[in-house]
Formats: structure tokens, C-alpha cells, sequence
């Protein structure tokens, strides 16, 4: 992997838009390049998507990234799928949408099956069973860790530190230990927490 | 995966499997991991479609292989077609419940974009990304926990807590790439250490 995201912006035409941005050329390009980000991605792609969208490929500013990314998290579904529609949309509609959203999904797809394939005459072998419980283990922990990483960011929120901290314990509870079904929670809470929030924000 | 299960699926379970997805996906704000608990008193607890072990291995096969982790939901499938029929079976249950999973929510996003695009300065939007911020969190926080504490024998899983704990330290810590700590992980188990 290049480990020198900062190399100056070649100025080759094909790759800019009006404004000398770079951008995706074409479809093709576009399917390749979510494609190639999705397969570096072991463990998730979250952490390879800022690396190649806004340091590599420079499609997007710092300041984009953030925002589409807000509203990849808002809406429901995966973060980085989200994202795919979103980049794939504002250069191509709804075909670059659809082929973004292809790209990020289909290949890794015929991996993971493949894998599940080839991993099935071995599932009885202990190792194997040990070798997955171990994984498992550190996949549980890249999800805790990543909860604790998001805590970080809820110093800045509106509503107070506080009132974060009784909101997500009451979510953590009602799904980790009472095992609630996800909607009853997230809607509940959900919307004491928005107006716990439009009331603290200035309109 | 360990053990299989033998289903009868008819028409019916197909169908309350996909509607099972599709709702899934449109609450699956903060990503499809925060519906983990869900699909997990679904499938396992209620319909009894998967074991705990092919539960939790699609999620670990999913989180080891490249690509997004929402693909853990396409070996879900897998596993439940591999109990109801064959490979085709297999295939079409994939197909099925990732397809579930992901359309509802991407037509939502693609409709929503451009209109969260335009109003991000909107009182109400902003008040929205506040006010999930936390709930989002705590989510996050319970699907670590549930699939930490799946394996729950103290005196056999203790070493598989303690690789956990260390893999927390060692995000937080470091820049350690994730896939040396998966490599670890599976090393651990392979000699038999956890």
C-alpha cells in the first residue's frame, strides 16, 4: 500500500471537472475505484474510505467528507454503502449511484461466499473452530472499541455530556441486557433525544 | 457451521425472512451491526433458523474477509439456505436477505440525500444528528457486548475475554493495523491457546 497520500494533484484533464477538481472519468472508473477500496477494506472499510476518497483520489475536501458522512450515518443502512451512493450520485445520478453502490458490494460478495465455500469441509476441524472463536474475540473487541472511539465524540454534543451518557446507558441496556428488539429503544429514545437536541440549538 | 440444522422452509419463511431484512434495514441507523442483536432473537431465539455458532461465525468470517462488513448478513443467509436445502438454496438465500437488507435503505438514502444536502443548516437536522449521536453509541456498545459475551463459560472462555480486552487496548493504544489483531486472533485459537 502507498504510504504517501501526499503527493501533488496530477493535472490530467480527464480527471477534473469544471473547477480542476479531481472526479471520477467515467462508470467504469467509478465501479473500480469502490471496488478497490472495498477490497482493502479487512474489518470493515470504514477506516480505508477517508484514506482513498479524500487523500488519494482527492474526489472530496475534508469538509465534504464530514458532511456526507453525517448524512450517510443519519440515514439507515451501512455507513460506507450509504457513502457509495452518495459520492455515486452527485457525479453520475442515479447511475453512478447504482454503480458505486455495485462496486463497494459485488465482488466482495463472490469473496465471502467463495470463503464460506471453501471453509465449509473444514468447519468440524477443532482448530478451525478455535482459530474462529479467536477471531470473534477480536472482532467484539474493533466493535467496543469503535463504541468507545464514537463516546469521544459526544463531548461536543448539545445535549451535555450527561444527558449522552443516560441516553446511550438506557440504549445499552435495553439491547445488551434487557435484549429488547432494536426498534422499541432506538425510537423511543430517538426521539426524546431530538428534542432534548432542537431545544438546546439555536434557531 | 459447527453443527447444521435440518429445515422444512415453505414459501411462507421465505417471505417472513425477507420481511425480516427489509424492516431491519430501515431502522438500521448507525449501521447494519446495531440490528445484530435483533437479527439474533430473531433467528436464533425465535425461529430457531441458525445456531449461535453460525451466527457468530458469519459476523467473524464477514469482519476477516475484505470488503463491508454488512456482508455478514449475506453468509447469514448462506447458513440458513445451507440448513433448508443445498448450495442453490444457499445462493438464493444470500441473494435474499442482502438484497432485504440493503434496498429499503439504499432508495431511502439516495431520496433523502440531495434533501439533507440542500436543509444540513435546518434546526431539525441538526437537532436529528445530535440527538442520535448518543442512542447511535450506546448501540454500538451493546453489539460489542453481545457478541463479547457470547461465549459465556468463565472458567473455558476466559482467555477469549481477555483477547477482547487486549484488542480494545490495543485500538485505542496504537496504529496497529486491525488485520494483524485478526491474524493474532486466529493464531491464539489455531495452537489452541483460547
Amino acid at each position: 500500500m502507498n504510504a504517501a497520500p501526499a503527493d501533488p494533484p496530477v493535472p490530467d484533464p480527464k480527471r477534473q471537472d469544471d473547477t480542476g477538481r479531481p472526479r471520477p472519468r467515467s462508470l467504469p472508473d467509478l465501479f473500480m475505484s469502490f471496488t478497490l477500496l472495498a477490497l482493502q477494506g479487512f474489518g470493515g472499510v470504514m477506516a480505508v474510505v477517508q484514506r482513498e476518497l479524500v487523500e488519494r483520489k482527492r474526489w472530496l475536501t475534508r469538509e465534504e467528507f464530514i458532511e456526507d458522512w453525517a448524512v450517510a450515518q443519519i440515514m439507515p443502512g451501512p455507513n460506507v454503502v450509504n457513502l457509495s451512493i452518495i459520492v455515486g450520485g452527485r457525479y453520475f445520478g442515479l447511475r453512478g449511484a447504482i454503480t458505486a453502490f455495485a462496486g463497494i458490494l459485488a465482488v466482495p460478495l463472490i469473496l465471502i461466499l467463495l470463503i464460506a465455500v471453501l471453509y465449509a469441509p473444514y468447519a468440524h476441524e477443532p482448530r478451525v473452530v478455535h482459530m474462529l472463536r479467536g477471531m470473534g474475540a477480536v472482532a467484539s473487541g474493533l466493535i467496543l472499541a469503535t463504541g468507545i472511539r464514537l463516546f469521544g465524540a459526544l463531548q461536543k454534543n448539545v445535549i451535555g455530556l450527561p444527558l449522552c451518557l443516560v441516553l446511550g446507558g438506557l440504549c445499552f441496556i435495553a439491547v445488551a441486557v434487557l435484549r429488547l428488539p432494536l426498534a422499541y429503544p432506538l425510537f423511543a429514545l430517538g426521539i426524546v433525544a431530538l428534542l432534548l437536541a432542537y431545544r438546546k440549538l439555536k434557531p | 457451521m459447527n453443527e447444521m440444522l435440518h429445515l422444512h422452509f415453505q414459501a411462507a419463511d421465505w417471505l417472513h425472512l425477507l420481511l425480516h431484512y427489509l424492516s431491519l434495514s430501515l431502522i438500521s441507523l448507525g449501521g447494519a451491526i446495531a440490528t445484530v442483536p435483533d437479527m439474533h432473537r430473531y433467528l436464533v431465539d425465535e425461529q430457531h433458523w441458525l445456531t449461535d455458532t453460525q451466527f457468530s461465525s458469519s459476523i467473524a468470517i464477514a469482519q476477516a474477509a475484505p470488503g463491508p462488513n454488512i456482508l455478514f448478513v449475506a453468509l447469514m443467509g448462506w447458513n440458513i439456505g445451507l440448513n433448508a436445502g443445498d448450495r442453490t438454496t444457499a445462493l438464493l438465500a444470500a441473494l435474499l436477505t442482502i438484497c432485504g437488507m440493503l434496498l429499503p435503505s439504499t432508495i431511502a438514502t439516495y431520496a433523502a440525500t440531495s434533501w439533507a444536502q440542500r436543509n444540513r443548516h435546518l434546526r431539525s437536522v441538526r437537532a436529528f444528528k445530535q440527538g442520535m449521536a448518543p442512542v447511535v453509541v450506546g448501540l454500538v456498545l451493546a453489539t460489542g457486548w453481545i457478541l463479547a459475551s457470547t461465549p459465556d463459560q468463565p472458567a473455558r472462555d476466559w482467555p477469549l475475554w481477555v483477547i477482547t480486552a487486549l484488542t480494545i487496548l490495543l485500538v485505542l493504544r496504537t496504529r496497529l493495523h486491525i488485520l494483524w489483531m485478526l491474524g493474532a486472533g486466529a493464531l491464539f485459537g489455531w495452537f489452541g491457546l483460547v
